[in-house]
């Protein structure tokens, strides 16, 4: 069933990404390499809200929400607890997830913008428990100094662990899209009235994926761990929700990688023009303020139209 | 811990609470009107309030702390807001109203994060203090506590501001027709008004509104960077517990907010942030619509 959704060239090009990945550290000094695991944990985590914003066509405001709660069960996990060191990795995204299913159950009754800022009244909630909950979580200091697993603490060792979770992810991500539930919420997007007429439980499928994504989005939050070993409250901060949702924009959603290259140009963009001014966000911005203004079709137009053109097509049929 | 709390703390306290709401309210009504009439979730309105306390901070000075200062700034600040808005609204704004709203919040986000910069090379990364004039400093007593001057100065401005806005919806020929062009802005052009001055009019005054709380809040707390960022979602919540682009549900909303919060600093000082969204969260899951009816 999964096998005709991966045709031979686009396997060809995430074989030959992955080695070139793979074989990075033996040439990058260590900077370049914690950069690049930055990047793959940045990029796994738009890719996680592009599959509910752009395949879903749900307005999900506050997706770094999902990002902070696994970031920060995977952290207390490890500080706290005795479990063997790995469980972390499984309690972040679960954690996430179970914040998911709380806060789908109520945001799903309703839609677009209405969806999107109960969503950014929920996350908020979640943000500012974690910011005043000095004995727990740290509060506005977060986390430091979190004790990672030797195996992958030191910086390539953390490297690996972070590529391999993010291409395993992001193959999981690309079957779900691809598998029948993915096309049932794509349908969803493009018409949810005529989705809910043929049958379709729109309000539970959006629940599904909504919990999906907050559990990648939890997985992208534990690797986050791994990369940085500490947390904080802006993990979850709403700027960085609408951060990701530009990087789904810059990159193209409609489009797999879309998310991942959005991310690559926003880390890079903060972390070079960070280097030379302070006035970083100054420079995102124009760019930001550029790209919708003249290039709405470069980079959002193109697959609008494909739809449009789509769309004139059906109803040229009848 | 609830034991100790006087009947006179408490009304102290929720006269505080409703101080804060009219800056609350002056800054969402503002939203409001904007998001009800035009349809652009004004990410930046939150960086106007803060551009409105840094400019009325700056007139504050020029004048060199003379009594009239403060009087002058609340004048200046919300014009020259005002005449920021202007800019971006006749410069790029108005040829974008037809995009769909996650393009217009992502562009009003990046003049946030563009404005949010320039008031840190204008005004640099230090805290900044506005000082209330004479007459509005000191305190006066209320069951037997004291009662900042100034907040009840604040009390005074919401309801003029609140009749005011009425005012100018229900009165005004502008008023009318920006109603009717949140309703229906095809017709409106129709019968022949250029609906494009009149939403650069209601864009205008509801950044005014936006710097007029900026100035409004400048003398009860340190001006500084961040002011927006936490403004601004507090006063989109509220916008939308009240209904979008209802003046009153924006009162609502503002008081719901502003007392919550201040119960909260009373019963659990820690967690006094928390108790605003979980009214709101409450509020949201039975009228998922928002108290008063939308415009939309």
């Amino acid at each position: 069933m999964f096998a005709a959704a991966i045709n031979k060239r686009s396997f060809g090009i995430a074989v030959t990404l992955l080695v070139l990945l793979g074989v990075l550290p033996f040439f990058l000094d260590r900077f370049y390499i914690y950069l690049t695991a930055l990047i793959l944990v940045t990029g796994l985590l738009a890719t996680s809200l592009n599959m509910v914003l752009g395949y879903g066509g749900m307005y999900q405001f506050h997706h770094a929400v999902f990002y902070g709660v696994g970031a920060y069960a995977c952290a207390l996990t490890l500080i706290k607890t005795d479990l063997p060191p790995y469980a972390g990795f499984i309690v972040g995204p679960v954690v996430a997830a179970a914040v998911g299913v709380i806060m789908g159950l109520i945001c799903v009754r309703l839609s677009k913008l209405y969806f999107g800022m109960l969503q950014i009244a929920l996350g908020s909630l979640v943000w500012a428990i974690v910011y005043r909950w000095y004995s727990f979580t740290g509060g506005d200091d977060g986390l430091h100094g979190v004790p990672v697993p030797d195996l992958i603490s030191s910086i390539n060792g953390a490297y690996y662990f972070t590529l391999i979770i993010t291409a395993l992810c992001m193959v999981l991500i690309y079957l779900i899209i691809n598998s029948p539930f993915g096309r049932i919420f794509q349908a969803i997007r493009d018409n949810p009235e005529r989705s809910e007429t043929i049958g379709v439980n729109v309000k539970r499928h959006q629940l599904v994926g909504l919990t999906i994504a907050a559990f990648f989005g939890g997985v992208a939050g534990s690797l986050f761990v791994t990369v940085e070993g500490s947390v904080f409250p802006d993990l979850m901060f709403w700027t960085l929700s609408l951060e990701i949702l530009i990087m789904c924009l810059l990159g193209g959603w409609f489009t797999f990688l879309g998310p991942m290259v959005g991310a690559g140009i926003v880390v890079s963009l903060q972390t070079f023009v960070g280097m030379y001014t302070e006035y970083w966000t100054l420079i995102m911005g124009i760019i930001l303020i550029l790209l919708i203004f003249f290039l709405p079709e470069g980079v959002l137009g193109f697959f609008l139209e494909r739809f449009s053109s789509r769309e004139q097509a059906m109803s040229a049929e009848k | 811990m609830t034991a100790n709390i006087t009947w006179a703390a408490f009304s102290q306290q929720i006269l505080v609470g409703l101080s804060k709401t009219t800056i609350l309210f002056i800054v969402s009504s503002g939203l409001s009107l904007v998001l009800g009439v035009l349809r652009i979730p004004n990410v930046f309105h939150g960086s106007l309030y803060m551009i409105g306390a840094f400019i009325a901070y700056s007139a504050a000075m020029v004048l060199g702390g003379s009594p009239l200062g403060f009087w002058v700034a609340l004048v200046v600040a919300p014009l020259g807001v005002a005449l920021i808005s202007l800019i971006v609204e006749r410069g790029l704004f108005c040829r974008l109203y037809e995009r769909e709203h996650l393009m217009l919040l992502l562009f009003t986000f990046a003049f946030m994060l563009v404005f949010g910069d320039l008031v840190k090379l204008v005004w640099g990364s230090d805290y900044r203090s506005l000082s209330a004039p004479p007459i509005l400093q000191g305190y006066f007593s209320i069951f037997g506590l004291p009662f900042p001057r100034y907040n009840a100065f604040l009390l005074l401005i919401g309801p003029l501001v609140a009749f005011g806005l009425w005012f100018l919806t229900n009165k005004t020929k502008i008023g009318k027709i920006s109603r009717a062009a949140a309703v229906d802005r095809e017709m409106v052009g129709a019968v022949g008004i250029n609906v494009s001055w009149v939403f650069a009019a209601v864009f205008i005054i509801g950044c005014f509104l936006a710097g007029l709380g900026g100035a409004l809040v400048a003398p009860t707390q340190n001006i500084t960077q961040g002011m927006d960022h936490a403004i601004i979602i507090e006063a989109f919540l509220i916008v939308i517990i009240g209904g979008l682009g209802n003046i009153w549900g924006a009162l609502l909303g503002a008081l719901i907010f502003g007392l919550t919060d201040s119960i909260g600093i009373l019963v659990w000082p820690q967690f006094a942030i928390v108790f605003p969204y979980i009214a709101v969260v409450v509020v949201l899951m039975f009228r998922p619509q928002g108290l008063l009816k939308s415009v939309w």
